[in-house]
């Protein structure tokens, strides 16, 4: 509860300033509109429905492109983790791709499927795979061995064992794979949006770009950080909190 | 106990005397007097549980050197034996219950269980390590249950043995919980019950109660005597601590540093139940110790100062 207050005065007070800023008119409203312009802009937008069809839209996407890269990354994460032939070529060169910014595969997407939506696609999938699938592979080598070797010991072999103990042994390093997973889809998709055509998130924000309308802007702007936050910051952040308190990770 | 009396001992033991091998139960060696198969050999016989037939292991050192961790190690542990191993830290002693458990391979010579060669993990030796491996992501039950889950025990008969196990190590009202809710005396006994629940001939345990204060290590001294008395399963136990293998072991067998061998047995005739505290103890640990003394010193300079080794 202490936390919460220290919370709400802050963003108070940053309301405040910016109410402050507004008021003094230092830059001219239509580019530093008030709080209560973007407010205004966030009411319109829900009310048109035009916000909630960008959210549906872009989180359909978040989904579709998410999920395939998490199974895709799982599973190359485990190949990759228990081939050391594929350790040694493959891996490197993943680790090597994930210093591209996700952005620079629109150019590729755009060429190999037009302005569609698999390209979108494909750019979120490109975006999250890479690290997904680092952090599947990095999860397989950091688990405790003991685990395994318990496994084996009191009599789990072949798929039992990987299904009972090793799944389960690196659970908290496939969440952990799986938030960062969707950090980056996120990121991905918003940027891809942009630039294509087709509703969503991003494209409500260029749109208000293209309208000059600086309310918009800042509205979808803040649309995106609060369902980035509730999904990152809330469901998995919760999720990857209790794992370590259980297995031990953090002293709880 | 086996059917096969001919497979009876290792290799090591002259062939002459391996048909029709007669052993004394006391001394778990075979008597060389007799040398004629007897009518009904098998309630003669004591066959080893577990024997070590010239075991050795060596393995690649980062240097690119092969370094010989175990060196020739031959041992026989009889059925319902307390055996512990003492050495100072870097003797293999470790290595050696992996090797018994079948979770490594040794680089020469034979594991024979009931006579019969070892060739990988099974659930007639359960190991508990130093860390014991509980699964976190299973509660107290679930991790007694898991092995019989493996051997594919039914449900009723895998409820009732839990059960029972929880009870032998007092934890049934813990039986829902996770592991990171129990101290560290509690997770031992969680590791015991699992490893009891899959019902092994032999109890491997390494160092497990190294890490816990002296008070809750003396109460699982006290539990760990009573079940293996009331179970009569055979126990391998691995320690450093001298006095903790005397009050537990019916026999101790001390090992060198680097490469491991074994260096000495003594056969702990002290009655039982015993103490840690008590004076006999003190007194026969002291004898291990001076003559492990050695061997602790040559530790403690590889630790300390490791250029002058070798």
């Amino acid at each position: 509860m202490k936390k919460f207050a220290k919370q709400v005065i802050f963003y108070s007070a940053l309301l405040g300033i910016w109410t402050v800023l507004a008021k003094l008119r230092i830059w001219p409203p239509y580019l530093f509109p008030p709080p209560w312009g973007v407010g205004h802009a966030l009411w319109d937008g829900f009310a048109d429905h035009s916000f909630w069809i960008g959210i549906a839209v872009t989180m359909k996407r978040m989904l579709i492109g998410y999920s395939l890269s998490v199974v895709l990354g799982m599973i190359l994460g485990l190949a990759v983790s228990s081939n050391k032939f594929l350790e040694e070529t493959l891996g490197g060169l993943l680790v090597s791709l994930q210093s591209l910014p996700s952005i620079c595969w629109i150019p590729l997407a755009v060429l190999w499927f037009g302005l569609t939506e698999k390209a979108i696609l494909f750019v979120v999938l490109m975006g999250s795979l890479l690290s997904v699938t680092i952090a599947m592979e990095d999860g397989r080598k950091q688990m405790p061995k003991i685990y395994g070797m318990a496994g084996r010991n009191l009599g789990a072999s072949g798929f039992r064992l990987f299904w009972s103990v090793l799944l389960p042994a690196s659970l908290p390093f496939i969440v952990n794979g799986m938030k960062q997973g969707w950090a980056f889809a996120w990121r991905s998709l918003i940027q891809a949006e942009m630039i294509f055509l087709g509703l969503g998130l991003g494209q409500l924000l260029m749109m208000g770009r293209d309208l000059s309308d600086m309310s918009q802007v800042i509205a979808v702007m803040i649309l995106i950080v609060i369902l980035g936050y509730m999904v990152d910051g809330l469901i998995f952040r919760t999720m990857e909190r209790r794992l370590q308190e259980k297995y031990g990770l953090t002293p709880a | 106990m086996s059917a096969n009396p001919q497979n009876a001992y290792p290799s090591a033991v002259p062939v002459g005397r391996r048909t029709g091998v007669r052993a004394n139960v006391f001394q778990g060696k075979p008597a060389s007097s007799v040398t004629t198969f007897p009518s009904h050999p098998i309630a003669e016989v004591v066959v080893p549980k577990v024997a070590l037939d010239a075991i050795s292991l060596s393995y690649k050192a980062t240097s690119g050197e092969r370094l010989l961790a175990l060196d020739n190690i031959s041992l026989e542990v009889k059925p319902g034996e307390f055996l512990c191993i003492v050495g100072p830290s870097g003797c293999g002693k470790s290595t050696l219950l992996h090797l018994i458990a079948g979770l490594n391979p040794q680089t020469s010579g034979k594991v024979l269980v009931d006579g019969a060669p070892v060739s990988g993990p099974g659930t007639d030796r359960i190991l508990i390590f130093q860390e014991l491996g509980l699964f976190p992501w299973l509660t107290v039950g679930g991790n007694v249950e898991f092995g019989m889950k493996m051997k594919n025990v039914g449900k009723a008969e895998r409820e009732e043995r839990v059960q029972y196990y929880l009870r032998l190590v007092h934890l049934s009202k813990f039986r829902d919980s996770y592991i990171h809710q129990l101290s560290g005396g509690m997770r031992q006994r969680v590791a015991l019950a699992r490893a009891l629940a899959t019902d092994p001939d032999v109890l491997l345990m390494d160092e497990p109660f190294a890490a816990l204060d002296a008070q809750t290590r003396d109460l699982l001294h006290d539990e760990l005597e009573r079940l293996w008395s009331e179970t009569g399963r055979t126990i391998i136990f691995v320690t450093h601590n001298v006095r903790e293998a005397v009050r537990l072991g019916d026999r101790v067998v001390l090992m060198t540093f680097r490469p491991g061998r074994v260096k000495q047995e003594f056969s702990v005739n002290l009655p039982r139940p015993r103490q840690m505290e008590q004076a006999d103890v003190a007194r026969t640990a002291g004898d291990v110790l001076d003559c492990l003394r050695d061997e602790i010193n040559k530790s403690l300079e590889a630790e300390y100062a490791d250029e002058k080794i070798r």
